[in-house]
């Protein structure tokens, strides 16, 4: 068995599943429930000034039949008492002394404030604070939340108040909503950080309605971004979390990160190890599924980790780092085809209609005899479905016209039908950077390009 | 027997069923399905449209293909055809493309006239005899292209056999006589009570009409020249009966129903949902030749009607006029005959009787089509890959031409629609 325990920042938990800072974790009693149900740990939900909250605060995406790919919140920090929230910290961490407890704190931008809230958290025997520098509605526009995140100068300045007199471990969250995350990330190193904690929510508007022109959640007519989470960001998520593994200065720190942003499933969490967290948080697959899911993300990840022979999520984390890479530093000789194995498919010719349509034209409809069709060829009085299925054609990747683009492989409804098969061009391996270092012409004139081309028989369709 | 009445058996998809099912479908290229279709309706699109909540641009995409979508969404053999064709088939279900249509041509009901555009008058008048599917297709076809057309009718009610011989449980008379109307609203004259034969012949219509369609359909049930055939009740007007006069209908205890095609199979099921205690289908050779659908069959076993195969009707017994009995021998089956199936034969000394109150026969239906003049082949009119009769003008489609393969209302709305491109070329030509 796999030993999940995760230490953070010098903070232990029995596995790297920590509630993320939101609804799931807005009370002692929920909190009681996830520990019972096996959290390794909770960020509490944001604890700071008086709030008043609407109806109407979720909205959410689903597709094609799909429930919450993505969730859209309004919801602001903790609409509870402070006092209530420091001492429900209090009792949780009494009563679980093993779990990582973590309060997320945001307060208005002045020392005074942030030195009053270090010093209760500190009270409460939390394991560590994380400064909210990510909500992006409502407390930003109170010159909190993203406000900070957004400008690195502030987020440099208010960490060093925090760290300045904090005992415990200080993680800044970071809002995804900027242009570049090693900024903000850079900053709160400079400013003592123990740790990074990545991604926060996304500027988003969940829908409109089709019969009222409303927004989607209207509330009370009205209605604004708010901040999108849930599945459909986890691919943003992992690359500001990858981006924060290859900077230099992020690296050179050494400072660990809590990754987040989507994950559901083990195999999510797994992905954000590989790349460099060292706990994950989960928020929107709790609350469409409820605390149970952490027996899966722990059991799923365990038996992955003995398959492949990893025993401890040291073993894991950043495990893929190495391969992160950027453009300019591929092998443009690498060549893969597609290649349908016909005893799979089951002839939807999906495959073939992308292709045909929006990439390079190089699946074919082949017939019984071996001949190319075109689509919709038959007798207009044929029918029935011996007919249909017998003489339906078979798609086939003309491999050599094939570019090896992956579409028709991501499209395929049908698990392991369509396989990227490597077809070495026998070209000698160069990556962009070589190539612009040996022959500058060739990023300029597109005549040099092609002698290029003809020279080492690249062909483009 | 427990009597479930011949209300449909599918309730229709809720709102939400139909999205579900909508999403499952992959949206095929070039779908099996539609190839699978005889009246190839672009069933991916029709599909899609629902799941994206455009419900009246799916029932656009259905009538395009197929005027009488909301029957063919009821009564198509669709484990045959569409479904039977998806490419979920071979390891998951396949999608449940006979309930999504319905689910979308209800939305509609007969409002689909007003998505369906009508040409300007053409000035050419066609007469279509028979308003069966084959003749309302046709029709509406004819009438999209902006022709004049009248179709006569000889029963009361048109709408052929969805209105008159398709049990309700498939297809109640109401849907079949919205499609009647919807035909109507494209601007088709439906005269009823016009028997050809009786009330007008062939050579009027040649005269007052640029072309006629012929979609006369079949006949009566044929004789069985057996003694005491008198007693024996017709599988059509049963079923008919059961649609049109369920509540004056009389039912048999035990009814024997002679036939294993599916209008003997309708008419099993007619007697044990309207109350028969024991139903018994006598068939003179084995489930293996059997016409019905396998599917058919299936669900006819599952409402426990009992079979007796390779069983031959000899004599039906009736003292006094009431049925007692039917005299029966045993068969067996010999060399294949002229349809490739073998033929049976009787075994000597095996006769026995069978009791029954009712003996209703389902064993095909007379091509009574001599007297038109016309070239036939097996009883059938003959056509050519135009659909046209040897009379030039005269046009012809539906069960009345089906002289192979199996009749399905599918196959007579295709008929119809092929044949009114065919029309629309003839009389537009300035040939003729």
């Amino acid at each position: 068995m796999a030993d999940l325990t995760t230490t953070f920042a010098g903070v232990r938990s029995p596995n790297p599943f920590w509630l993320a800072s939101a609804p799931p974790s807005n009370s002692g009693s929920q909190v009681h429930r996830a520990f019972e149900a096996g959290w390794g740990g909770a960020v509490w939900k944001t604890i700071g000034p008086p709030v008043l909250n609407v109806s109407n605060r979720y909205g959410a995406w689903h597709y094609g039949g799909q429930r919450m790919l993505a969730i859209n919140n309004v919801e602001l920090i903790s609409d509870r008492p402070l006092e209530v929230n420091l001492r429900e910290i209090t009792e949780v961490k009494r009563a679980w002394p093993d779990r990582a407890v973590i309060a997320s704190v945001m307060v208005e931008s002045k020392p005074e404030a942030w030195h009053e809230i270090v010093r209760r958290v500190e009270d409460t025997g939390a394991d560590g604070m994380e400064l909210n520098y990510g909500c992006p509605h409502g407390m930003s526009e109170r010159g909190m939340g993203a406000a900070v995140g957004q400008d690195p100068g502030y987020c440099q300045e208010i960490t060093s108040w925090v760290t300045a007199v904090a005992k415990i471990p200080v993680i800044v969250k970071l809002t995804p909503n900027i242009t570049n995350i090693v900024v903000p990330a850079r900053a709160a190193i400079a400013g003592g950080a123990s740790a990074l904690s990545l991604i926060n929510t996304i500027n988003s508007i969940a829908a409109v309605d089709l019969n009222t022109f409303e927004l989607t959640p209207s509330i009370g007519g009205k209605g604004g971004h708010g901040g999108y989470a849930g599945p459909a960001v986890k691919p943003v998520a992992l690359n500001m979390l990858a981006a924060l593994g290859a900077d230099s200065v992020v690296g050179k720190s050494g400072l660990p990160i809590s990754g987040m942003g989507g994950i559901t499933t083990w195999q999510d969490a797994a992905e954000f190890l590989l790349l460099g967290a060292s706990s994950v948080q989960v928020c929107t697959a709790v609350m469409h599924y409820g605390f149970r899911i952490v027996e899966d993300l722990c059991d799923g990840l365990s038996n992955w980790m003995d398959e492949k022979g990893l025993a401890t999520i040291g073993d894991v984390i950043g495990k893929s780092l190495p391969r992160v890479s950027d453009f300019k530093d591929f092998d443009l000789s690498y060549r893969a085809v597609a290649r349908i194995d016909e005893a799979k498919c089951i002839k939807c010719n999906l495959c073939y209609v992308a292709c045909n349509d929006t990439a390079h034209q190089c699946i074919d409809l082949i017939d019984s005899s071996g001949a190319a069709v075109v689509p919709y060829g038959y007798d207009v009085r044929s029918n029935g479905k011996d007919e249909a299925v017998s003489k339906r054609p078979q798609p086939r990747v003309r491999e050599d016209d094939c570019v090896g683009c992956r579409l028709c492989y991501n499209v395929c409804p049908v698990e392991k039908c369509i396989a990227m098969v490597d077809a070495p061009s026998g070209r000698e391996s160069v990556t962009w950077d070589e190539l612009m270092q040996s022959n500058p012409e060739l990023g300029e004139d597109w005549e040099a390009m092609k002698a290029y081309r003809e020279k080492h028989g690249i062909h483009v369709h | 027997m427990d009597s479930k009445g011949l209300q449909e058996t599918h309730p229709p998809l809720t709102a939400h069923e139909a999205l579900v099912e909508a999403n499952r479908c992959l949206y095929c290229f070039d779908a099996p399905c539609m190839h699978a279709c005889p009246t190839h309706i672009d069933i991916p699109r029709f599909i899609k449209k629902i799941a994206t909540e455009n419900l009246r641009g799916s029932a656009r995409t259905i009538l395009e293909a197929n005027l009488l979508g909301a029957t063919c969404a009821r009564v198509c053999p669709v484990q045959e055809l569409c479904e039977g064709a998806c490419v979920l088939g071979a390891e998951h279900k396949p999608i449940a493309i006979g309930r999504l249509q319905r689910h979308a041509m209800d939305s509609v009901n007969d409002r689909g006239r007003s998505m369906i555009p009508v040409a300007g008058p053409s000035g050419r008048q066609v007469a279509v005899v028979g308003a069966g599917p084959a003749g309302l297709s046709c029709a509406g076809e004819l009438a999209k292209r902006g022709h004049a057309v009248t179709v006569f009718e000889k029963r009361d009610l048109a709408g052929g056999l969805s209105t008159y011989g398709i049990i309700g449980l498939r297809e109640p008379v109401e849907t079949s006589l919205g499609e009647v109307r919807m035909i109507e609203g494209l601007g088709v004259r439906v005269e009823t009570n016009q028997a050809l034969g009786r009330d007008f012949v062939l050579a009027d219509l040649q005269g007052r009409f640029d072309a006629v369609f012929l979609s006369v359909g079949l006949g009566t049930t044929p004789e069985m020249t057996i003694p005491g055939e008198e007693f024996v009740l017709d599988g059509l007007a049963y079923i008919e009966d059961s649609k049109l006069n369920p509540g004056g209908m009389k039912i048999g205890r035990h009814v024997a129903v002679i036939g294993a095609g599916n209008t003997a199979i309708d008419c099993a099921t007619v007697a044990v949902r309207l109350g028969a205690e024991r139903v018994t289908m006598i068939y003179r050779r084995t489930a293996e030749e059997m016409t019905a659908y396998l599917h058919e069959y299936e669900f006819i076993k599952n409402e426990g009607v009992e079979f007796r195969f390779l069983t031959q009707p000899v004599r039906v017994l009736a003292p006094g006029g009431h049925v007692t009995g039917l005299d029966c021998v045993r068969m067996e089956l010999g060399e294949a005959d002229a349809s490739g199936r073998r033929a049976p034969r009787m075994v000597p000394g095996s006769e026995f009787t069978i009791e029954t109150d009712q003996v209703v026969k389902a064993v095909g239906q007379e091509k009574p089509w001599a007297a038109l003049g016309l070239a036939r082949a097996k009883g059938f009119i003959s056509v050519n890959e135009e659909f046209e009769t040897s009379l030039r003008g005269v046009f012809a489609g539906g069960d009345c031409i089906r002289a192979r393969g199996t009749a399905s209302t599918v196959m007579a709305v295709q008929d119809g629609k092929l044949a009114a491109a065919a029309i629309h070329q003839r009389i537009t030509e300035g040939a003729n």
